[in-house]
């Protein structure tokens, strides 16, 4: 099966030492990969460009969130794009899963696939950060009326459609509750899949600390 | 009971202008802060000239000093600032990053158009 017309979109910003191998590990399922380089300190972007991705660089850092939807904008610009897989660039997302959900949204006519952690015991987090996945869940499906385990989740698969349609102006972390609500205003079908997060100890060396809940949620209140 | 009031006054004007600066913005707001900054001035120079006007509106009001008024009016300038420089940031932010955004994307039409059309 050939996958010509999914386009996956990679934020990325300082993952010099994993990108290559990221890009690499996509590409072989993937042909179209488009980084989205946020002003990255180190050779991440000549990492990516060396592994076949497409590279598109932000002049200065801009967040997560300005960066996807700068990776949206690319994807457009490409008429045969036809689905952007969101992916993050530090290695804990499979390209199996990726398969699952576009086999989903082609069997059940969906235009939307949200990964979720949550559909099986498969994802290790911790006890304090599920905790706060799930608060976070929680206010999201309350404050925009969709129904959903996992919000924050960085593995997404969109239809061009909704790939048009979304805006998302939430520079940082919020963007993941921003595309949640705006998608569920579409009044599209959506779906979820369950995904497997690798929490190596580069990821976890990396990743977003718990205080970052508090910065999300009072970027979401003060929109 | 007297400082009930200027409890219920202080509370309804924080909360009316929270409410007002996280909502509005446009030409209305820009007008509406300028009139504020002219009366800020207007009531400064005041109560330069009459010092006991504030005692005044104290016991008015049902505060025990004119210095508290002016402190609790100090508070409320002051939160009205800081949500109208969150808005300001806020939006200028949006308009840097569609700058910054349209410039990588030119950017890569650039450099990959090239590599694209010899492979086509």
């Amino acid at each position: 099966m050939s996958y010509d017309d999914v386009w996956v979109v990679v934020p990325l910003y300082n993952e010099g030492p994993v990108i290559g191998g990221v890009v690499q590990e996509v590409r072989a399922t993937f042909a179209h990969v488009v980084c989205i380089d946020d002003g990255s300190s180190d050779d991440s972007a000549a990492a990516a460009e060396a592994a076949g991705a497409v590279v598109v660089r932000h002049p200065v850092n801009l967040g997560q969130g300005a960066a996807l939807q700068t990776g949206f904008e690319y994807a457009l610009s490409v008429p045969s794009m036809r689905w952007v897989v969101t992916f993050d660039a530090d290695g804990q997302h499979q390209v199996s899963d990726v398969l699952a959900m576009l086999e989903l949204a082609g069997s059940d006519d969906l235009d939307v696939v949200f990964g979720s952690r949550f559909l099986d015991d498969r994802t290790e987090a911790g006890f304090l950060k599920g905790l706060v996945l799930k608060a976070a869940v929680g206010y999201t499906n309350l404050t925009t009326g969709t129904r959903l385990t996992d919000a924050h989740n960085g593995l997404r698969v969109m239809s061009r459609d909704v790939v048009s349609r979304v805006d998302i102006t939430q520079n940082r972390m919020a963007h993941a509750s921003e595309l949640v609500q705006q998608i569920g205003h579409l009044g599209i079908r959506y779906g979820e899949s369950p995904v497997h997060i690798l929490y190596t100890d580069y990821s976890r060396s990396k990743g977003q600390s718990l205080w970052n809940a508090v910065n999300i949620l009072a970027d979401l209140i003060l929109r | 009971m007297n400082i009930v009031l200027i409890q219920v006054v202080l509370i309804v004007v924080v909360i009316a202008v929270a409410a007002q600066l996280f909502r509005s913005r446009g030409e209305r707001s820009q007008a509406l802060r300028r009139i504020g900054l002219v009366l800020f001035a207007a009531i400064a120079v005041i109560s330069i000239l009459f010092p006991n006007v504030w005692n005044r509106v104290a016991t008015l009001v049902g505060v025990g000093r004119g210095t508290d008024v002016v402190l609790y009016a100090l508070v409320v300038a002051f939160l009205s600032f800081a949500g109208t420089t969150y808005i300001r940031f806020r939006d200028m932010e949006g308009r840097y990053t569609r700058l910054a955004r349209r410039i990588a994307l030119d950017e890569a039409e650039l450099r990959n158009r090239p590599t694209e059309s010899s492979e086509s």
